[in-house]
């Protein structure tokens, strides 16, 4: 309707959009068409070749680093969804007294820049004395995964019709029923899309990692910044596609069952 | 009316592990983290509990000859001031670019409009550290870049910006742009379009109507997006680290410096403090204007 008005065409919007969206992609198609070069040199094209990626799966730094994210992923993912999901059933309830304070808590590791983070937790975990390893970066990304949990599923249950939940109680459901037999279906996708997102941010997560992992807990981010500080390499090249795609499918498939459930 | 015992509790339960974890591993941390800033460092690294010093403020102005006199000393002075310049710059580039992104996304049909929306999601979600060494590609003498431009003949000689602060900037503006372009998307979709609608029986012409009707609508919208690429831009440490080449140092590179190299861990709680403190400041500013309730 209102692209039927050519009072409505900015003059200039449509080409700088285009250079928004070319200037996005441009990056990543280059690096992932890179990645598949036979040359040894990483930026001159030369013909099609698998190598590098067989090389990278060969290369037990890489297969080490990448075990250490994802268990790392793994776990802070289901701590922060779960605590999340728990601290959101509560704020969705009666408004309460420091109901504020939970929410400006919950908005802090969004807020605060990622290098402050970073320091406080490294000093924190060295005044306590504790060891740098997969622990304390399990710790950390929990902290920062658990609004990125939160947010989906307390906007699910926004949308939630609290008399589904009165109606169990009345029909002699305890509140433990109640939850897994009616609230829980009906909050799983947000559920899910938190948890999906939870993953991704702790798998892509460096900065935070970079301080507070010990010599044995390389993620994969950390493992490929020293591979790049040390110079550009079909492997890196090979290694960072692969990241890419990784997380570009999960957006994907996040976006997709966001629109099956509508 | 107050709430049965039994639910009250219910809620205390179901709110502990989030609110233990992040007063334990958030709040606590950046309180130690304050008061490690006004401790004495020890040789290496660490710092000595129990003796208190300001050096770590004093030494962000001042040098301290061997006789103890202090000089002024504007080297971390001046590492601020181009954090500030080139996180400042990046947020101007991308507003630039990302208002009429947006204008453009929030004009097509619904259904267009989700798929754009997720096409500027997708790098947001993606890897910022693997998408930064791509521009290194792009941006490396015998890059990309580079080739293209000789080839067209737009160039003689190298290309030479990748370790410089322009790589940066560029880094920065392609890095955040998505964080420009959702928050403005999101109040212009919110807009009521028939404001503009009526600016336009009014006889205002397409200028008219965005400086007077649509910009003023979106500006909560511009203002998150600005410190949404602000904030992150000026804590930034791998893509100075990376795209700069360790001349454009930034204060994110001098941060990880203290715990690395120079290992002055007060030295480095102060200037993380100094960091949080911007922001803070920018945060409480905009709350302030922006946050106010409809109709106030």
């Amino acid at each position: 309707m209102q692209a039927s008005n050519t009072l409505w065409r900015f003059r200039g919007v449509t080409p700088t959009a285009m250079l928004a969206f070319v200037y996005l992609y441009l990056p990543i198609v280059v690096l992932v068409v890179l990645s598949f070069n036979a040359n040894r040199i990483a930026t001159l094209w030369t013909g099609f070749s698998f190598d590098w990626y067989l090389k990278v799966m060969d290369n037990d730094n890489i297969l080490r680093a990448t075990k250490n994210s994802l268990i790392i992923a793994c776990g802070a993912t289901v701590l922060a969804t779960s605590f999340a999901t728990m601290a959101a059933l509560a704020m969705a309830g009666k408004r309460f007294r420091g109901q504020a304070f939970i929410n400006a808590m919950l908005g802090l590791p969004l807020l605060v820049p990622e290098i402050v983070t970073a320091v406080a937790s490294l000093l924190f975990f060295l005044a306590l004395g504790l060891d740098l390893g997969l622990m304390t970066v399990l710790i950390a990304h929990t902290v920062f995964c658990i609004p990125f949990a939160y947010l989906p599923i307390r906007a699910r249950l926004e949308g939630l019709d609290p008399r589904l939940a009165e109606a169990a109680a009345d029909l002699y459901a305890g509140p433990f029923a109640t939850f897994r037999r009616v609230t829980l279906p009906l909050i799983l996708p947000g559920v899910l899309s938190g948890a999906m997102l939870a993953f991704i941010v702790s798998l892509d997560d460096f900065v935070i990692t970079f301080f507070v992992a010990g010599a044995g807990a390389t993620t994969l981010p950390v493992y490929i910044f020293g591979l790049i500080r040390m110079g550009i390499t079909p492997e890196v090249n090979a290694v960072s596609a692969l990241m890419l795609l990784v997380s570009i499918a999960f957006v994907a498939l996040s976006y997709w069952m966001g629109q099956r459930k509508s | 009316m107050s709430l049965d015992p039994q639910r009250r509790l219910r809620r205390r339960l179901l709110l502990a592990p989030t609110t233990l974890t992040l007063l334990l591993f958030m709040v606590l941390p950046m309180l130690l983290m304050a008061w490690m800033s006004v401790l004495a460092p020890d040789t290496y690294g660490g710092v000595r509990w129990k003796e208190w010093s300001l050096d770590a403020y004093v030494q962000f102005l001042y040098e301290r000859d061997l006789d103890d006199s202090l000089t002024l000393n504007s080297d971390y002075l001046q590492i601020f001031g181009r954090s500030f310049l080139l996180a400042g710059f990046a947020t101007v580039v991308t507003l630039l670019i990302g208002f009429p992104t947006a204008l453009y996304i929030a004009l097509k049909e619904e259904k267009t409009r989700q798929r754009l929306i997720l096409l500027i999601s997708i790098p947001f979600w993606t890897n910022l550290l693997v998408r930064t060494y791509a521009w290194m590609l792009l941006l490396r003498n015998g890059g990309l870049i580079d080739s293209s431009l000789s080839a067209l003949g737009l160039s003689q000689g190298a290309l030479d910006v990748l370790y410089t602060p322009t790589a940066v900037a560029i880094g920065f503006v392609y890095s955040f742009l998505p964080f420009m372009v959702l928050p403005i998307y999101t109040s212009l979709e919110k807009m009521d379009w028939r404001l503009v609608e009526a600016a336009f029986d009014l006889g205002a012409n397409r200028w008219q109507a965005l400086r007077r009707v649509i910009l003023p609508l979106a500006m909560p919208g511009i203002v998150a997006g600005c410190l949404l690429v602000f904030i992150p831009a000026i804590g930034s440490y791998y893509i100075p680290e990376l795209l700069g080449g360790g001349k454009s140092l930034m204060i994110g590179n001098l941060i990880q410096n203290q715990f690395g190299t120079a290992r002055n861990w007060p030295f480095g709680a102060a200037l993380s403090f100094m960091l949080l403190a911007l922001v803070l400041l920018a945060m409480w500013v905009y709350t302030k204007r922006f946050q106010r309730p409809p109709g106030e």
